[in-house]
């Protein structure tokens, strides 16, 4: 078992350091492989007016002339120990980890990211109650009903669910509640929770039953079939011959061994929205961090969007890390290899 | 090669899947699932190669065929040594050896029709026949007792013992001098058993053809054998010809397997004498010492946990790794008590 | 009225290619402390009878008609909650593959104690302790601490002496085995068997067994039931099916299987053609595709299905030959042939 978790642990740090190297690469290197010389680089710090000496001693200071190697390296110290920036004018510290100064605002990228951080996990952490509750209920009372008015019903929408993006079903569900009926309120309201935990999550609501609705069809759908395949195994017939009740058969024995793969897809899931909600954040203009992803994107501020990449990566690392040891426990036979 | 010379010849063979384990995938042990085992098989004879699960005997099939390279020994196949021969030598060498397999269900591609299973044979091998391919399948089918005209037919339109008939045709394309057939029986119902042997008794006969026939019941292997080898975790504890060896079974493991056998005759379980062992099968990945049956022997002494038994001739044509033989002859076993003792 | 006393059972399928009868009309009685064992091939009905006994046969829209007495109480016309209750107390059944048949998630001992738990309301620690005594009672060394082991950690022998265990947690009073030795070495078996032959006197229950292998139940059985089709077709005492049998199938059965414990013949005597789908039964007698001797009787064999009729002392033939035939043919052509064996 001790194996397993630091096989997987070192799998993890693998994993981010080759991330690192290529989103190093694709930002920094790829740029002057294609033909950007140190000093064009430069200039995005400084703006166009400047002169090219200026351009020259930023370039120089930010290291532009170095070996790509050794740029490599300023940049993993800057993530871990900070960096001194020195701007001729004075020194700038960059405290760890450092993701670089935006173009734009002349601001450090981390404290802002940091900044958008609570409102994208807000908004995960409740769609992805709503979606694994009401999925696998769903998926689990069509599987138990199959061929019934209900499973006909749910798997229907389900594949609705599926197939509608979320510009869509976000769109119509704020001209119709909030703007027609004005139940929820209107795009970009946010609370911080420590704030006022119920307007928090008024503020949130549609975002997250648009977002659970998405992947809550999706999880249906998966539970429904693992629930199907499940239910005709052996061990099946041996609690039901037990003496089991049914609804026991079905939670103990039944939903325990559909969850485990369900649980998988959840971590990757769910880690990949921590790293930005892209769709649901723009539609609902919630200041989390797929909005600043897209504003990075938009302003082509290489800074910003390399940050934003890592830290999404990095949660997609550490939730599937998280899934893998969760396998452990939740399945005895994992333990063995 | 002169008529004494055996059609295959394995000799001193071994197979060990490497187990890795920790941080590095350090190679911490192996499974030795056949652990230097030597048998001869003769033309036109049929060998049956006896045993529970994990003995090897499935190792071995797709050795000497190999679908599978030993990791030492040597493989002898019409006096040409096969046993590292790479697959672009072997293709022609696997005309004339040929598997059949267990499970006539997963063994057949679903998608393809019995005329194409049974013809792939002659494409893949490039073989020209006289009046076509459907022709040479439909007298095959014909021979495997399968009516010809259902040539275009796939296989899930066949019962269990037809399908099984099926994958039999498909060996006989080639006309093969040797077939291993692994647990060619057992997915099959009692009375399509009985259908199966018969047949395979029958196509030896008229094709000249020399099995080894790879299955757990001992029943079904005395019935279709003229030679019997008993496995025991990779090793071969007795080979002897099939009337001695079920007359007079020399290694206790032996005289075990077939007192476990249930007899259809309800009155001979209550007279009879029976061996029970204790346990499982140990696994083949940390195996006993020396005598790897000691651990389930009634007869074990000290000896057979630290002097491994050679495979010594006991009688003639009968051969047993065993310290303490049962039914043996006085004097080849006072013999090995000398020597080993 | 026996214990168990099964009267008329018919286990119908509605499907979209039709009826499947898997059970039509089966009769029979088992006393405590006594053992039926039901014998047939595959999609000959043997599962689906002990799956409806216990109320576990699959899809709501199975129909069943017919009289399931147990202990003097009717189990067909009762509520499903209420056999749910007799389920693992008063009835219990060992399935086949013990693998696939114990939840992979729970450890032996949490599925034993979810069992006593059921039906005894005791504490955690009281059932813990009856796992592991139960444990011990089918022979695993050291229970106390296996029982915290998971099933994939046990070997298929001691998986099975679990299953056991788990079944016999609740002290029941018929025990129904389907094929519970199939998946394992002969050699481990042979443990089963025995194991479940003193496990039997020791409780006293009323024990089915159900099987393809005819030397398994005569190693237990008191009474046979040969089924084929759906239906019974031959059913007596021990005696009467080894002995005295009177079924062409039956014939057929005992003619299939190759022997250790008799001279090996030259041929096995296998039934032509291949047991029929339960979806499409021959009509009149549905054995008479298959049978040497269905032209004795006429268009009968195909016309008329034949009554399960007594032939003497409580042995039950379905078979349109005349008693004296059956006999003559027994005792001149079969019982010879069977005998050189």
């Amino acid at each position: 078992m001790l194996t397993y978790i630091i096989r997987r642990l070192i799998g993890a740090f693998a994993m981010l350091v080759v991330i690192s190297m290529v989103t190093f690469g694709i930002f920094y290197v790829v740029p002057q492989w294609a033909g950007a010389t140190p000093e064009a680089m430069a200039s995005r710090y400084v703006g166009r007016a400047a002169t090219p000496e200026t351009v020259h001693l930023v370039a120089e200071r930010l290291g532009f002339y170095d070996p790509v190697v050794v740029q490599y390296g300023n940049f993993v110290k800057g993530l871990f120990a900070g960096a001194q920036y020195d701007y001729g004018a004075g020194v700038e510290h960059c405290p760890a980890p450092c993701f670089g100064y935006s173009f734009i605002t002349g601001q450090p990228v981390w404290p802002d990211l940091l900044d958008r951080l609570p409102v994208t996990f807000s908004l995960a952490i409740g769609a992805a109650l709503i979606w694994v509750v009401a999925g696998v209920a769903v998926g689990v009372l069509s599987a138990l009903r199959r061929g019934s008015f209900f499973d006909r019903l749910t798997m229907g929408t389900a594949l609705a669910g599926v197939s509608l993006p979320i510009f869509f079903t976000g769109m119509i569900s704020l001209v119709v509640f909030s703007y027609g009926l004005g139940w929820t309120p209107p795009g970009g309201a946010w609370t911080d929770f420590s704030e006022n935990p119920a307007e928090w999550a008024y503020n949130l609501l549609l975002p997250w039953i648009t977002l659970a609705f998405l992947f809550a069809a999706t999880y249906a759908r998966l539970t429904r079939a693992g629930m199907l395949e499940t239910m005709g195994e052996d061990y099946i017939r041996t609690a039901r011959a037990k003496g089991l009740r049914e609804r026991q058969v079905v939670v103990k024995h039944g939903l325990r061994a559909t969850l485990t793969p369900i649980l998988t897809l959840f971590g990757i899931d769910f880690g990949l929205l921590i790293g930005g909600a892209i769709l649901t954040e723009t539609t609902y203009t919630l200041p989390g961090l797929g909005q600043y992803a897209i504003l990075a994107i938009r302003t082509q501020d290489m800074p910003q969007v390399m940050g934003v990449v890592l830290v999404a990566a990095m949660f997609v690392v550490i939730a599937s890390l998280v899934v893998d040891l969760l396998y452990a426990v939740v399945d005895p036979r994992v333990r063995l290899s | 090669m002169s008529e004494n010379e055996p059609l295959l010849s394995v000799q001193n063979m071994e197979k060990h899947f490497p187990v890795t384990k920790g941080l590095f995938k350090r190679q911490v042990g192996a499974v030795k699932a056949v652990d230097g085992i030597s048998f001869d098989v003769f033309k036109g004879e049929t060998l049956g190669l006896v045993g529970e699960s994990g003995c090897g005997k499935s190792t071995t099939g797709r050795l000497v065929t190999r679908l599978l390279e030993p990791t030492a020994g040597k493989i002898v196949f019409e006096g040409q040594d096969i046993s590292h021969m790479g697959q672009g030598r072997l293709r022609p060498l696997r005309r004339d050896m040929q598997m059949i397999f267990q499970d006539p269900y997963s063994s057949l591609n679903p998608r393809h029709t019995v005329g194409a299973i049974v013809g792939a044979p002659y494409r893949i091998q490039g073989v020209k026949t006289e009046n076509g391919v459907k022709k040479a399948v439909q007298d095959i089918l014909e021979l495997v007792g399968l009516n010809p005209e259902h040539y275009n037919r796939y296989p899930h339109e066949f019962s269990g013992g037809q399908r099984q008939r099926i994958g039999i045709a498909r060996t006989l394309a080639l006309k093969p001098k040797l077939i291993i057939a692994d647990e060619p029986v057992s997915a099959l119902d009692v009375s399509i058993q009985a259908q199966v042997v018969n047949l395979l008794e029958d196509l030896q006969k008229e094709l000249d053809l020399t099995y080894v026939v790879i299955a757990h019941d001992l029943s079904v292997v005395r019935h279709i054998s003229d030679r019997v080898a008993v496995m025991y975790l990779g090793k071969i504890v007795e080979v002897a010809d099939r009337k001695s060896l079920y007359s007079v079974p020399m290694h206790p493991y032996t005289n075990a397997l077939m007192s476990a056998v249930p007899v259809p005759d309800p009155k001979v379980r209550k007279d009879r004498d029976r061996i029970r062992l204790k346990g499982d099968v140990p696994s083949p990945l940390n195996p006993p010492p020396a005598c790897r049956f000691h651990t389930r022997c009634w007869k074990a002494q000290d000896i057979c946990k630290k002097v491994e038994p050679p495979l010594a001739q006991m009688a003639e044509g009968h051969q047993v790794a065993c310290h303490f033989p049962e039914n043996a002859p006085e004097l080849p076993a006072a013999e090995t008590a000398a020597k080993t003792g | 009225m026996s214990f168990l006393d099964v009267k008329d059972l018919k286990i119908h399928f509605p499907t979209d290619d039709g009826l499947v009868k898997s059970v039509d009309g089966l009769s029979f009685g088992v006393e405590r402390g006594k053992t039926l064992g039901i014998v047939g091939e595959s999609g000959s009905g043997k599962s689906v009878t002990s799956l409806g006994i216990l109320g576990l046969h699959k899809g709501g829209r199975a129909r069943l008609s017919g009289e399931i007495w147990l202990d003097g109480e009717e189990l067909i016309g009762a509520s499903t909650e209420h056999v749910r209750s007799l389920r693992g107390k008063k009835m219990a059944m060992i399935f086949q593959d013990p693998l696939s048949s114990m939840h992979p998630y729970y450890t032996v001992g949490q599925q034993i104690i979810e069992a006593y738990r059921i039906h005894n309301d005791v504490s955690k620690q009281v059932a813990r302790k009856h796992a592991v005594d139960m444990l011990g009672r089918v022979g695993i060394p050291e229970p106390a601490r296996r029982v915290d082991s998971y099933p994939h950690e046990f070997s298929g022998g001691m998986r099975q002496r679990a299953m056991i265990a788990m079944a016999l947690s609740c002290d029941p009073e018929l025990l129904i085995a389907d094929e519970p030795t199939t998946a394992l070495d002969v050699t481990v078996q042979a443990q089963i068997l025995d194991l479940m032959r003193d496990l039997q006197r020791e409780f006293n229950s009323a024990l089915i067994i159900i099987t393809h292998d005819l030397g398994v139940v005569a190693e237990l059985s008191d009474d046979i039931l040969v089924m084929y089709g759906g239906k019974c077709v031959e059913y007596g005492s021990a005696e009467d099916v080894f002995y005295r049998p009177e079924h062409p199938y039956t014939w057929g059965l005992l003619g299939s299987m190759p022997r250790l414990d008799r001279e090996p013949t030259e041929r096995l005597l296998p039934i032509k053609g291949s047991p029929p789908s339960l979806i499409n039964v021959p009509p009149g007698c549905a054995f008479h595709p298959r049978c040497p001797y269905a032209e004795r009787t006429g268009d009968k064999a195909t016309t008329e299905v034949p009554a399960l009729a007594e032939t003497e002392g409580g042995h039950l033939v379905r078979c349109h030959m005349s008693r004296e035939e059956r006999r003559g043919l027994w005792e001149n052509e079969i019982k010879p042939v069977l005998e050189t064996q």
